[in-house]
């Protein structure tokens, strides 16, 4: 065993560079039980929830569907299909307010509940250690799973990777202010998570599992304290208190002193990290045989009366959730009262109150004014430099927001933009108010967009010059075949005319002949009726 | 002597350090991209002709042999700046004679009003649109450049061209915060 490893065995916490510590306000939220919130009348439901592709429909409008059943199929791209949040009948599909910062709209299947709840059976496989890898993570990817720390990578394709593996990273930190939705499932369904953890690492064949927890939720570390003696193959970790440490990379340099590379995969230094509720969601889709359909959401902020975490059917509407919990807008009505999904950091403004609670929704906040100030306006960068201070992927935020107003994408990616974790680091620290992750969301948005245009381009060059190879091929084709064609007319009057037969040739000299003997005669008739004409 | 002695030693070396320059340049090659391709990759493929020649590659010959770099609205001034850092030149303003920078199109056929004369499917460069004589036609939409050479030989007017739909995917985050509605709880 390398000194490495063994510093990791022993429990030894790394550090990662930069990071800030913004108020929490956890507690807010964090004090009372996860209350489970009354079913709703009505359900959007959007088709893409993870990222990948999207799967086919399975239901149209006017089908019954139960609790758990699923919308759409996985299909030949290992889309992740969502599910129906309760039982009810299908009223709408079509274009609809999605839980996306653009406010677009996307393919929304709406579901009129019926009040029963009625569950749709998927066998519960109780004794997964007897099932094989692939039965496992069909069973996770038919039951929806992504990770539901925030990216929504499907999970099923996160554990397909099969290459050699140190150990699984259970990330329960959750470093952002105000969210406490895993604090909570931490302290009240550890067992679960442990059941989950375990799954996962036989998925996985791998040995150990590292669970980690930020040391301001001792009641979460004290609930899995409890229960880890009897688990010899999970270790517990506590990592400081420091935003964003939560993060994958950021984490996986606490817990292991390793660096993801570049543009890198944690795998790819033998690592692999599943969110606390992705691993409670995949102990309840192959021990309860439960499609992920709900998951805890924090509701909290200044204007919430009764702020708390909720299980939440997935496809409630962020309005029906703030109904239940007593939302107050802010009473000055010049003031406009925002609604945050996700947390104070990375959280996005929602347009409107229809947007549907998804599998990544961890957080809806609303803040008053004075607890979290609207944006303010930007001034001049001072070129202070405290954002590079407290950037944990090491980059050069000052320098690259330079980059990005200039629009300068090779200079941008020189100083790997793509690195950026997008924490709002920077941003926070910023006394210019510049809103600098906003900056790289563009320049990233736009260098994506430059890639794949290139590659459009590439495919349209090819296909027209396959199409010019092709029409020229045809033409050479069809002057060919007159050649034959020709050659073949000669061929024959050769024979015919061997045979005895009439030349044609012989014909058109004949017919040449007699035009001249004709246009001859003409001459001759013209030039008499001239000299006639002169004898007179 | 030594005179004779100094050329013919020079002469020696002259003669071994070309014959091995020359091995090395036979055998070490670097291939260049020949200018014409390096033009090409820039040019956005859209094979529309509106710079007046039937293609891109053909314009990037054409550019290769001294042509103006600003006939190419489809790529736009993003294109022309390339271009001109390409060719050392100075980067100018789009020539309007050719066009006018537009948002990204796409074809689309009302299919109900095809008659099914092919005359849209021969005139596309890039083969993107399917369908066969007195057969109803259609355009694959992700190989459509948007060049718009099918719209002018359609006899019924069937095509449109519309503009790309933004979507989620490919949305560009908007500087401009999004405008916040002030909302009121229902109860």
């Amino acid at each position: 065993m390398s000194a490495a490893t063994k510093a990791i065995e022993a429990g030894h916490i790394w550090t990662f560079p930069g990071g800030i510590h913004p108020p929490e306000r956890k507690d807010r939220s964090n004090t009372t039980p996860i209350e489970v919130l009354p079913l709703a009348k009505q359900f959007i439901v959007p088709i893409k929830q993870h990222s990948g592709p999207v799967g086919d429909l399975m239901v149209t409008v006017g089908d019954t569907v139960k609790a758990g059943q699923p919308l759409t199929q996985v299909g030949i791209n290992n889309a992740l299909p969502v599910h129906a949040p309760t039982s009810g009948t299908v009223s709408a599909i079509g274009p609809g307010r999605i839980a996306h910062p653009s406010g677009l709209t996307d393919t929304v299947i709406t579901i009129d509940a019926d009040g029963n709840d009625e569950f749709y059976s998927f066998a519960p496989l109780a004794d997964y250690t007897s099932l094989s890898r692939a039965e496992l993570l069909d069973r996770i990817r038919q039951a929806g799973v992504a990770g539901l720390g925030g990216a929504g990578f499907p999970t099923a394709q996160k554990l397909a990777l099969q290459r050699p593996l140190d150990y699984l990273i259970i990330n329960g930190v959750e470093c952002e202010p105000y969210i406490s939705a895993d604090d909570r499932l931490m302290r009240e369904h550890a067992q679960t998570i442990i059941d989950g953890t375990e799954i996962l690492l036989h998925i996985a064949g791998c040995e150990k599992a590292l669970i980690a927890i930020e040391a301001n939720k001792p009641e979460a570390i004290a609930a899995f304290e409890a229960l880890l003696p009897n688990y010899p193959q999970l270790a517990l970790r506590v990592v400081p208190t420091k935003y964003p440490s939560g993060g994958e990379k950021q984490l996986i340099q606490l817990l292991t002193g390793r660096q993801v590379p570049s543009r890198g995969l944690p795998i790819d230094v033998g690592l692999v990290m599943q969110n606390v509720g992705t691993a409670y969601a995949v102990a309840q889709a192959i021990l309860n045989g439960k499609p992920l359909i709900e998951r805890v959401v924090t509701v909290t902020g200044d204007n919430i009366a009764k702020p708390g975490n909720y299980w939440v059917r997935i496809g409630t509407t962020v309005a029906e959730l703030l109904n239940h919990c007593g939302f107050e807008p802010v009473a000055d009505s010049k003031q406009e009262q925002r609604v945050i999904m996700g947390g104070p950091m990375m959280g996005f403004t929602l347009p409107d109150l229809d947007v549907p609670v998804v599998k990544i929704t961890n957080c809806i906040l609303v803040p008053s004014n004075q607890e979290l100030a609207p944006a303010a306006e930007e001034m001049n960068c001072i070129r202070c430099g405290a954002c590079a201070d407290v950037c944990p992927a090491q980059l050069l935020p000052q320098q690259m927001q330079w980059l990005a107003k200039a629009k300068d994408y090779d200079g941008l990616e020189q100083q790997n933009l793509f690195d950026c974790i997008e924490c709002g680091a920077c941003a926070y620290v910023c006394p210019s108010e510049i809103p600098l992750v906003h900056y790289y969301r563009k320049a990233k948005a736009e260098i994506r967009n430059i890639a794949r245009e290139k590659a459009k381009a590439e495919v349209a060059r090819e296909r027209f010059e396959a199409r010019q190879e092709r029409l020229e091929r045809e033409k050479q084709e069809r002057l060919e075949r007159h050649r034959k064609a020709a050659e073949a007319r000669k061929k024959a009057q050769a024979e015919a005319v061997a045979q005895g037969g009439d030349n044609p040739q012989d014909a058109v000299q004949a017919a040449i002949a007699r035009a001249k003997a004709r246009k001859a005669a003409q001459a001759a008739a013209a030039a008499k009726q001239n000299q006639e004409g002169d004898d007179e | 002597m030594t005179v004779v002695t100094a050329l013919i030693v020079l002469g020696v070396l002259a003669l071994a350090f070309g014959l091995v320059l020359g091995f090395a340049a036979v055998r070490f090659r670097v291939e260049s991209d020949p200018i014409v391709d390096q033009i090409d990759a820039l040019l956005p493929q859209t094979q529309c002709g509106q710079c007046g020649y039937p293609g891109c590659r053909p314009y990037a010959e054409a550019i290769a042999n001294g042509d103006e770099i600003n006939k190419c609205p489809p790529g736009g001034q993003a294109t022309i700046n390339a271009l001109a850092d390409l060719m050392g030149v100075e980067a100018k303003p789009l020539d309007s004679a050719h066009g006018e920078e537009d948002v990204k199109k796409v074809a689309v056929i009302r299919e109900d009003e095809c008659i099914g004369c092919t005359k849209c499917i021969q005139a596309c460069p890039v083969d993107a649109i399917l369908g066969a004589a007195k057969q109803m036609h259609t355009v694959i939409a992700h190989e459509c450049t948007g060049c718009d050479l099918c719209v002018e030989p359609c006899p019924v007017d069937c095509i449109d061209m519309v503009p790309v739909p933004v979507r989620p995917d490919n949305w560009q985050w908007d500087l401009q915060q999004i405008p916040v509605k002030n909302v009121e709880s229902s109860h």
